[in-house]
């Protein structure tokens, strides 16, 4: 049985051949490079950051006199994770990072995020504020900000939500006033802060999005805006942590309601642009939370395995039972695709960012809403899948297997919901060039495994329909749809490099294939 | 100073072991290999001794396949300052180890040599005391806490009735024990910064050494696998058990 950091190593290497890639951009990573950095940071997902995920989990964060606390044990785990420098991963070399493919910090987070969740949201989201920041800052901000980020002694957040405003964000009410000196107070309240407040370092950095004076209603007059907790001479700027959201899971990380209170800010980008600057990290966040969901099925997976091949009923271990085979056979066959779906979408960005290829940015426009919304999805049905194999020992918390359901359970809905994704997919991606870049992936699925054919023609068949005035409505069951094609082909591709998965790809094409096609059905139904 | 430290690719702790399937040894092939724990103790503790100012270089050295570089490149994420591979494919032993050690001793100088106590795919527990024996220098076995002061090296040894403190003339060897320290994990711009350190490969030739082994392997098995216990009806029977079928008594 492979582990996740093998399979990794194997997508990384031989499936979206980030060597190749790198080595055309002419910043060669060799395959043992490649492989040092997963198996390194799979050891230190393991040994440092997975032994504390339940206590964190029972502890939660706590609010107390204003400051939050986390978990106990996140502080010097965080240090850990800062001497480690995983941080920097991906972040620019000019800014103290390592320039590493985003296909390689995809791996890191999936480790870390199987590991715990609520924990590496933390970095995750400080990942997306430097993806932001190196696109969008001045180079004085870049300079002043971006080297503490990058090394992780400054965490970064994203303020976008309000309570009325939270889909719809042309609803944002939270406002900025100049100030004398040139830099900008903020007004408003903001909710679902992950990270907002905290104790695991001395500073952190609110990107939000508020209103200039006179700007026009809707969602271009929203301009984009960084707050720091801390201003440059040691005092508390005005914003701060009204309450903590008591919720369904990822108990580990604050969820801050954020009050900001005249607090100084800085303009980032031009004015009333905000929100084309925050869609420019969307595609990486959007395809991080995705990356949980894998990291959450996976977790699922490993704890199912063992729990299966040790719990004896009957006589044999109840992994030798065809039901509780089958349910594992399942936790395998997603998790992998969507593992490796990941990976393509990761190496799309490195494609089109390193090659300048036009061709790879459309095919990450068009991944992005699916790895969303698919692997997340396949993420929570993993973790139930996981919960029933330890029978009632999983409904129980003890086991662990409940808290990756609960935890797991976010990931659908933040950084836009499944249904948004779709209807992205549908609305905005497909009219792009008419649906000529997903039949061409289609095509590609069925070149790798022709068994494939009768799934892709029923997908192809629905888009007309995706493309008219039934897309709104069938929109979440046709990005399902291709989901599950595009998924089946990257197992396919995996059984190729490597016949070790050979089983999870006949599983795959002829138990979980068939979903392809009642999914792209009920899309056709309207 | 300079460190030298010994660094052994070994079948991963995580990993079954199995017996090949002629019983000539354990199956490697497509097992996962990683670098001997005891040994991933003396380099960290190689490292510190750097970060203290004490040591200047640390000379990470592999003996035995090509692939021995990639513990040599962990030991470099760690801290290590370059390699040395001695290519040398089947069987090494320990005596062939120590000398191949020792040439390389005389041709780089190093002030101590840290290396694991043993590895844990053979249990050897013998390289560290052969090469003492070789070189005449002294050796602090089982370390559990090394301090260098001087020209002189306080050790406390694990020993069987508890702990032992020695002080050594240096050079000298120390073997590293569970408790001298816990490895640090290697940071990501270490490991990045480790794929430019080099590593010189040699033959054992070229430290005029044959490598011919003196031992001969006549069988590999498994440890019997162990019996389901049995419920006696009473002390008369265990006893009669003990006597006669056991044989202990």
């Amino acid at each position: 049985m492979t582990t996740a950091a093998d399979d990794l190593i194997l997508g990384l290497i031989r499936i979206v051949d980030l060597p190749g890639l790198t080595a055309a951009a002419g910043q060669p990573l060799a395959a043992e490079d490649i492989e040092a950095v997963v198996r390194e940071a799979d050891r230190f997902a393991r040994e440092a950051i997975a032994p504390g995920w339940q206590t964190a989990d029972r502890a939660g964060a706590r609010l107390e006199n204003g400051l939050v606390r986390a978990p106990e044990h996140y502080l010097p785990l965080y240090g850990q994770w800062v001497e480690g420098g995983w941080q920097g991963l991906a972040a620019p070399e000019a800014h103290g990072g390592q320039g590493l493919p985003h296909a390689l910090w995809s791996a890191v987070l999936e480790l870390c995020s199987a590991a715990d969740m609520s924990f590496t949201l933390c970095p995750l989201l400080t990942a997306g504020a430097v993806e932001l920041l190196a696109h969008h800052a001045t180079p004085d901000q870049a300079e002043r900000w971006l080297p503490e980020l990058v090394a992780g002694r400054w965490t970064g957040t994203m303020c976008l939500t309000e309570p009325q405003a939270g889909s719809d964000l042309s609803r944002l009410r939270a406002r900025a006033e100049p100030a004398p000196d040139g830099s900008w107070r903020l007004f408003g309240q903001k909710i679902f802060i992950s990270w907002g407040e905290h104790d695991l370092t001395e500073n952190t950095l609110h990107l939000v999005l508020a209103r200039l004076p006179g700007a026009e209603a809707g969602s271009r007059g929203i301009s984009l805006f960084a707050a720091p907790r801390l201003l440059p001479d040691g005092r508390r700027n005005a914003v701060s942590c009204g309450g903590l959201e008591h919720k369904m899971g990822i108990h580990g990380s604050p969820t801050c309601i954020m009050l900001f209170d005249g607090a100084e800010a800085e303009l980032i980008g031009a004015p009333h642009r905000g929100l084309q600057a925050m869609f420019a990290m969307m595609n990486a966040a959007r395809l991080a939370v995705g990356v949980q969901g894998v990291g959450q099925g996976a977790r699922a997976l490993a704890m199912a395995e063992t729990f299966a091949a040790t719990r004896e009923q009957g006589g044999k271990t109840i992994d030798q039972y065809p039901d509780v085979a089958r349910m594992l056979a399942e936790m395998r066959a997603t998790t992998l695709a969507g593992r490796l779906l990941a990976l393509e979408a990761a190496a799309s960005l490195d494609r089109a960012r390193l090659l300048k290829s036009p061709e790879a940015e459309a095919r990450l426009a068009l991944l992005t809403p699916i790895v969303k919304a698919w692997c997340t999805d396949r993420g929570v049905e993993a973790a139930s899948l996981g919960v029933q194999v330890h029978g009632g020992m999983g409904f129980c918390e003890d086991a662990g297997a409940a808290q990756i359901l609960r935890d797991a359970r976010i990931a659908p809905i933040y950084e836009g919901t499944n249904g948004i994704q779709a209807l992205d997919l549908v609305t905005r991606k497909l009219p792009r060039d008419g649906g000529a870049l997903l039949r061409t992936l289609l095509a590609e699925a069925v070149l790798v495994a022709p068994a494939i054919g009768q799934a892709a023609a029923t997908v192809e068949q629905a888009i007309p329909a995706m493309l008219g005035a039934g897309g709104p409505v069938g929109a979440s069951r046709f990005l399902d749809a291709c989901g599950w094609v595009l998924g089946a082909a990257m197992v396919a591709r995996a059984a190729a490099a490597d016949p070790a998965h050979a089983a999870t790809r006949d599983i795959f094409l002829r138990r979980l294939l068939p979903r392809a096609i009642a999914a792209a059905e009920e899309a056709m139904a309207g | 100073m300079k460190l030298l430290v010994p660094v052994k690719r070994v079948v991963d702790y995580n990993v079954k072991v199995r017996v090949k399937s002629d019983g000539s040894g354990v199956e490697t092939a497509n097992v996962k290999m990683s670098m001997n724990p005891f040994d991933e103790i003396a380099v960290e503790e190689a490292v510190r001794l750097k970060e203290k100012g004490i040591a200047t270089e640390i000379i990470a050295v592999s003996i035995g396949p090509a692939a021995c570089a990639e513990q040599i490149r962990t030991a470099l994420a760690m801290g290590a300052d370059r390699g040395i591979l001695v290519e040398q494919d089947g069987v090494v032993e320990p005596l062939t180890v120590a000398k191949l050690l020792k040439a390389i001793i005389a041709k780089e100088s190093p002030g101590l040599v840290i290396m694991g106590k043993q590895a844990i795919d053979d249990d050897m527990n013998a390289t560290g005391q052969m090469l003492a024996a070789l070189m005449g220098w002294s050796q602090g076995t089982f370390a559990s806490k090394l301090t260098i002061e001087g020209d002189r090296a306080t050790v406390i040894r694990e020993i069987d009735g508890g702990l032992e403190t020695v002080s050594l003339s240096l050079p000298a060897i120390i073997t590293a024990d569970l408790r001298l320290n816990e490895p640090r994990y290697a940071s990501l711009p270490n490991i990045m910064k480790a794929r430019k350190k080099p590593i010189e490969t040699l033959k054992p030739a070229d430290l005029g050494v044959d490598p011919t082994p003196r031992l001969t392997v006549l069988k590999v098995e498994e440890p019997p696998k162990r019996q389901a216990g049995r419920k006696v009806a009473s002390v008369a029977e265990l006893v009669d058990k003990l006597r006669n079928e056991a044989k202990v008594i």
